[in-house]
């Protein structure tokens, strides 16, 4: 029952932003990056410098990121929390 | 003892570790970790080299690349090297007496890295932001440990993302790292003090943490850029600037530290109190 409610919670809070961003037409869902630093910085004189990872270039970056950080957190939480049957026989581990 | 043939001493070289696990009846296991190879350092050294001398200004998430003055960066950077130095001490220390205590590291740096490089759409308001994670590693592995985990993803971030920047780091380090764990970590322990349930006092170091993180971001935008303004009118400005994004946000990241202190609290409760020994060193 505890598992329903919260698989059902994550659910729905999925479906709101899903939902938003869908129907949602006007708003631009830029980062606060730009929205708030990057205002703030621009009126202050200070605007950010350009990058030299542009396009999709710095989608590739983000997914070779998610990759391996993917990777040692998947990694490192089998060595921490191995399966049950796992734990029961120690000389398994 | 009897070593077997493809472990001869001809196998090993400078930087190889070897351990013996001894098994029940006399018996034991040999283990031969492997070093890096002779060139992996080297190259590895270079390529570093070659990507921060390449690598130009960023320009996205935390506080990006050329909006902080250089006295301004300079200070952030002498405000956080401390904090920095501290949590490798405290790792060399702590990792001697507790055997998981790398790979806990290892897991909560990567939900870190992964967490706070993660574009949340905020339908109240309407834009994008990211949680930090630093409350949830604050409470998981302590405080200056976080400081060295959000250290770790803010130079990856930097370097390979163009999320923040490098003259900026001081900065990043500190509103995530220092401002966010220790807050994170100080309410954590103040609620359960005050005898509130573990799932609560979570869930108020991750939402503080997070609003503590953008204040500190707010205090450091105000003060390098408020010029001949007031200060606090800046600061103030861009604390209500974040307000519509991070409340909602703030609220997700608590229950984001409430569900992973809850699921290690469930399944493996000693890996918590590796935390309550290794700070009170």
């Amino acid at each position: 029952m505890k598992k329903a409610i919260v698989a059902g919670s994550v659910i729905l809070v999925l479906a709101i932003i899903l939902g938003s961003v869908i129907l949602n037409t006007k708003a631009e869902w830029s980062g606060v990056d730009e929205t708030v630093v990057k205002k703030f910085a621009e009126e202050a004189g200070r605007p950010p410098a350009e990058s030299l990872i542009r396009g999709d270039a710095l989608l590739f970056f983000f997914l070779i990121a998610g990759a391996i950080g993917g990777f040692i957190a998947g990694y490192s939480f089998r060595g921490l929390f191995p399966p049950e049957g796992r734990i029961s026989n120690p000389s398994n581990v | 003892m009897y070593l077997p043939k493809k472990y001869s001493s001809q196998s090993l070289k400078p930087g190889d570790k070897m351990s013996i696990r001894f098994l029940e009846r006399g018996t034991a296991t040999a283990f031969i970790q492997k070093g890096p190879p002779r060139m992996l350092i080297p190259a590895l050294t270079t390529a570093a080299v070659l990507i921060v001398l390449a690598s130009g200004p960023a320009h996205a998430m935390h506080i990006s690349e050329g909006i902080l003055p250089v006295p301004w960066a300079l200070f952030w950077f002498a405000l956080s090297t401390p904090f920095l130095i501290l949590g490798l001490r405290n790792l060399n220390a702590r990792s001697k007496s507790e055997p998981h205590l790398k790979a806990m590291v290892a897991l909560v740096g990567s939900a870190v890295f992964i967490i706070s490089c993660m574009p949340i759409p905020v339908p109240t308001a309407g834009t994008c932001s990211h949680p930090c994670g630093t409350g949830m590693a604050a409470i998981l592995i302590g405080p200056t440990l976080t400081v060295l985990v959000a250290s770790v993803a803010l130079v990856l971030q930097a370097l390979f993302l163009a999320h923040g920047g490098l003259t900026t780091l001081g900065a990043d380090i500190f509103s995530m790292g220092v401002a966010g764990a220790f807050t994170g970590y100080g309410v954590f322990f103040l609620l359960r003090k005050l005898g509130l349930s573990w799932f609560v006092a979570a869930f108020a170091a991750g939402l503080i943490s997070d609003w503590a993180t953008y204040g500190a971001t707010s205090l450091a935008l105000a003060a390098a850029l408020h010029s001949d303004g007031s200060f606090s009118t800046m600061f103030w400005s861009i604390i209500v600037a974040f307000v519509p994004t991070q409340v909602p946000l703030g609220i997700l990241e608590g229950f984001i530290t409430a569900g992973a202190y809850s699921f290690i609290h469930t399944r493996r409760p000693e890996y918590l109190g590796m935390l309550a020994k290794g700070e009170a060193r």
